[in-house]
């Protein structure tokens, strides 16, 4: 605060304090007041006892499975991790496809320049909501499953979605796999800080033990008469076996991965050009190639510069795949807005639905900034 | 994002055509090889947009079989379509009472644009004629026209409408929250940050659903209003939510010292505020501002999702019912094309103000 004010007890402070106080705590005693007589009057039971009730509607996509004899808890649980998957895997594309934008719009190359800056002027001055209309019209108006896209007879494209070859991998397969590798990142990475391993050997362990990993648990977690992988085949008029993608996933991916990074693209864009020249040139007069600049230099100290806009722009996006129940896509907003409809458990319902985004949102915050300190602290070793 | 670099810039370098190509484009041979490789892909890409949009295409037609003979564009369906897609439900005979509204907003907010009409009382006035001409030329009931009551309203001046009044209405919300955010008094200041906080948190979805459907649980029913206000109220909280922290950010950019000299000097705290430290404030959070509004006008395409009949909803109407259904790109294109020219044409005022902000300053 500018002011340093003198520390005694100034009696006009406290009153106005106490007023806004009061009228803060009016107003919510009030609309919690009213809200219970609105409830009581329709007969709606407050507490969170609903959700061990089922539900009775099902949804078009979730990847546990639930059915409409599913509980509202288990519906909630499927909302939320559905919004999680497609916002994490939406701000990974975005990232990949951002940095590229960037490295466009800052090269020395007219045309490059040129294909950014059409880029992100285009496809950040859209709506979001517009693209993911566009692009579920477009998913909808691919052939039908009869004159499918047929992608070498392995998979096909049609408008009931990307067909793929699917393994019988369960979500907890995945989990245990995504931990598997983890650790062994962090072992790898102590051994070779340690000189142990040589560091030119470290990808290829990882990869080559990880794939022994998923292997083992492909082979270990099967489900009894299941083939290993499945390929899909046309049945009549819809695909059988195989992974299906969702016409509502893809096209919210797609919308989420080609918007955000017109906007991950600036942020990264802004980071390059906060890299002192000095520093490029000192790289290039030690006789690294171009990409050795850009991987060893430039974009490790773009990324310390851009990690706090990005992680504000990572929490932005989270909250915008919310827009997914404008193409149909269960999130965790649309599960909870239905379940407001069918069950009149609004208020618990709201508490939930913040909840949710607080969480995502804390998430996104505490792991940006664990990175953040990391590459802090390499930073001051490296001095 | 504003990169701000000490030294100051090289004074350009002119370079003769053939220079600059070489410069530019061929610099090295592998520079070369992109520029060859990606200039083709350009120039195909061009090539394939120009030969759909104008080559081959339907400008008139009575239905959507006849886009199924060609191959281009078929723009007969914003012949067809376009009223709806640029005036929603509004009674067709009435369309111009629309027109002349959404007309007058622009209009309003070009000239608030213009540095004469930069006072509170001008800007005032200015928004007061624009607001009332437009609820009179929509509501109507006044020398003969017909009354249109809200659910009616859509198309784009539904669109303006709700980024006009989130912007002018929370803009003094904006600066009360950034100005309370800061206050000495420890409880006001604590409760202002956590209601500013909380609504951050939240996607606009759950705000604008909030007011819709929820605001009639739990507010009496005299206090309600209609479901417009509503979330035209909850688009204004959101929008003065983000903009004071970019106002308190810009605050919190001016050193100290000024505030003291201006308390030294006699003024009230009023004559502090709206005089040191808000010109400074704003001048200092002008590109975060410009951004936000930006990215306000795009939001308010979100109110489709809540039931709203806005240029986004009337779009997706256009090609939803009857044959046009095919004619999706066209009519998102024509949408998108409205968006596009709104959002880019405001951030290109907002670098033409960050200019004049550079030379003001030298």
């Amino acid at each position: 605060m500018a002011h340093s004010a003198p520390k005694r007890i100034n009696i006009k402070h406290w009153l106005i304090q106490g007023t806004f106080l009061v009228v803060v705590v009016g107003l919510v005693v009030s609309f919690t007041v009213i809200a219970r007589d609105n409830l009581l009057s329709q007969g709606i039971a407050t507490g969170f006892g609903f959700l061990e009730r089922s539900t009775g509607w099902p949804i078009n996509f979730a990847l546990i499975e639930v059915s409409d004899r599913s509980s509202y808890a288990r519906m909630l649980t499927a909302g939320l991790l559905n919004t999680v998957v497609v916002g994490l895997l939406g701000l990974f594309f975005a990232t990949i496809l951002g940095v590229v934008l960037a490295l466009a719009r800052i090269s020395s190359n007219a045309v490059l320049n040129l294909i950014g800056t059409v880029y992100v002027e285009v496809f950040r001055n859209v709506p979001l909501i517009l693209q993911a209309f566009f692009w579920y019209a477009v998913m909808t108006h691919l052939p039908r499953p009869r004159e499918a896209i047929s992608l070498g007879g392995l998979g096909y494209i049609s408008n009931r979605g990307i067909m793929l070859p699917g393994l019988d991998f369960g979500l907890w397969d995945v989990v245990l796999l995504a931990a598997g590798l983890a650790l062994l990142w962090g072992i790898l990475r102590r051994l070779s800080l340690q000189g142990k391993l040589r560091p030119d050997l470290f990808w290829p362990s990882l990869l080559g033990v990880g794939f022994v990993l998923f292997l083992v648990l492909l082979l270990t977690g099967r489900t009894p008469d299941t083939a290993l992988v499945s390929i899909p085949e046309l049945k009549g008029l819809r695909f059988a076996g195989g992974f299906a993608i969702k016409p509502e996933f893809s096209a919210l991916l797609i919308a989420i991965t080609v918007f955000g990074a017109a906007y991950v693209g600036e942020i990264f864009r802004g980071g390059f050009l906060s890299v002192d020249v000095g520093k490029t040139e000192a790289a290039m007069a030690l006789g690294l190639s171009p990409w050795q600049v850009n991987r060893l230099v430039r974009i490790p100290l773009a990324i310390r510069a851009v990690l706090p806009a990005l992680s504000n722009q990572y929490i932005w996006l989270m909250k915008a795949t919310t827009i997914g129940i404008a193409i149909g896509f269960p999130d965790y907003f649309m599960i909870v807005s239905t379940s407001i409809n069918q069950s009149g458990q609004t208020m618990e319902l709201l508490g939930l639905l913040m909840a949710g985004f607080l969480l995502i949102n804390l998430s996104i915050g505490t792991v940006m900034n664990v990175i953040n300190k990391r590459l802090a602290i390499k930073g001051r070793e490296a001095d | 994002m504003a990169m701000i670099t000490d030294t100051p810039a090289a004074p350009p370098v002119q370079l003769g055509a053939l220079r600059w190509i070489r410069r530019r484009m061929f610099a090295t041979w592998f520079d070369g090889l992109i520029t060859l490789l990606f200039g083709i892909g350009v120039a195909w890409a061009l090539w394939q947009v120009l030969d759909w949009a104008l080559v081959d295409t339907v400008l008139e037609a009575e239905s959507g079989a006849a886009c199924r003979e060609v191959s281009g564009a078929c723009w007969a369906v914003i012949n067809a379509r376009g009223r709806l897609i640029l005036f929603g439900l509004y009674p067709y005979e009435e369309h111009w009472r629309s027109a002349l509204a959404c007309l007058a907003i622009i209009l309003v907010a070009v000239c608030s644009c213009i540095p004469w009409f930069w006072k509170m009382s001008r800007l005032a006035i200015l928004w007061v004629l624009g607001f009332s001409t437009f609820l009179a030329l929509m509501y109507g009931g006044f020398l003969g026209l017909e009354v249109v009551t809200t659910e009616k309203w859509g198309g784009l001046s539904l669109t303006v409408l709700l980024f006009a009044s989130a912007l002018v209405f929370g803009m003094p919300l904006a600066i009360c929250l950034a100005l309370l955010r800061r206050s000495k008094l420890p409880v006001i200041r604590k409760v202002v940050g956590l209601f500013i906080d909380t609504i951050r948190s939240l996607p606009l979805l759950t705000l604008l659903f909030a007011a819709a459907v929820v605001v009639p649980f739990v507010v009496p029913d005299w206090a309600q209003g209609d479901k417009l206000m509503r979330v035209i109220i909850a688009f204004t909280i959101f929008f003065s939510a983000y903009q004071a922290e970019i106002i308190r950010a810009g605050l919190q950019a001016i050193p100290e010292g000024q505030e003291e000299a201006g308390a030294a000097l006699g003024l009230h705290y009023f004559g502090v505020v709206f005089l040191i430290l808000l010109p400074q404030a704003f001048r200092n959070a002008l590109p975060a501002t410009i951004n936000q509004v930006v990215i306000t006008f795009k939001e308010t395409s979100i109110v489709t999702i809540i039931g709203f009949f806005e240029i986004m909803a009337s779009a997706n109407a256009a090609i939803g019912r009857g044959d046009w259904s095919g004619q999706f790109i066209e009519v998102y294109v024509f949408v998108g094309a409205i968006y596009f020219a709104f959002a880019f044409g405001l951030s290109r005022y907002g670098a033409y103000l960050e200019q004049r902000a550079k030379r003001a300053d030298r």
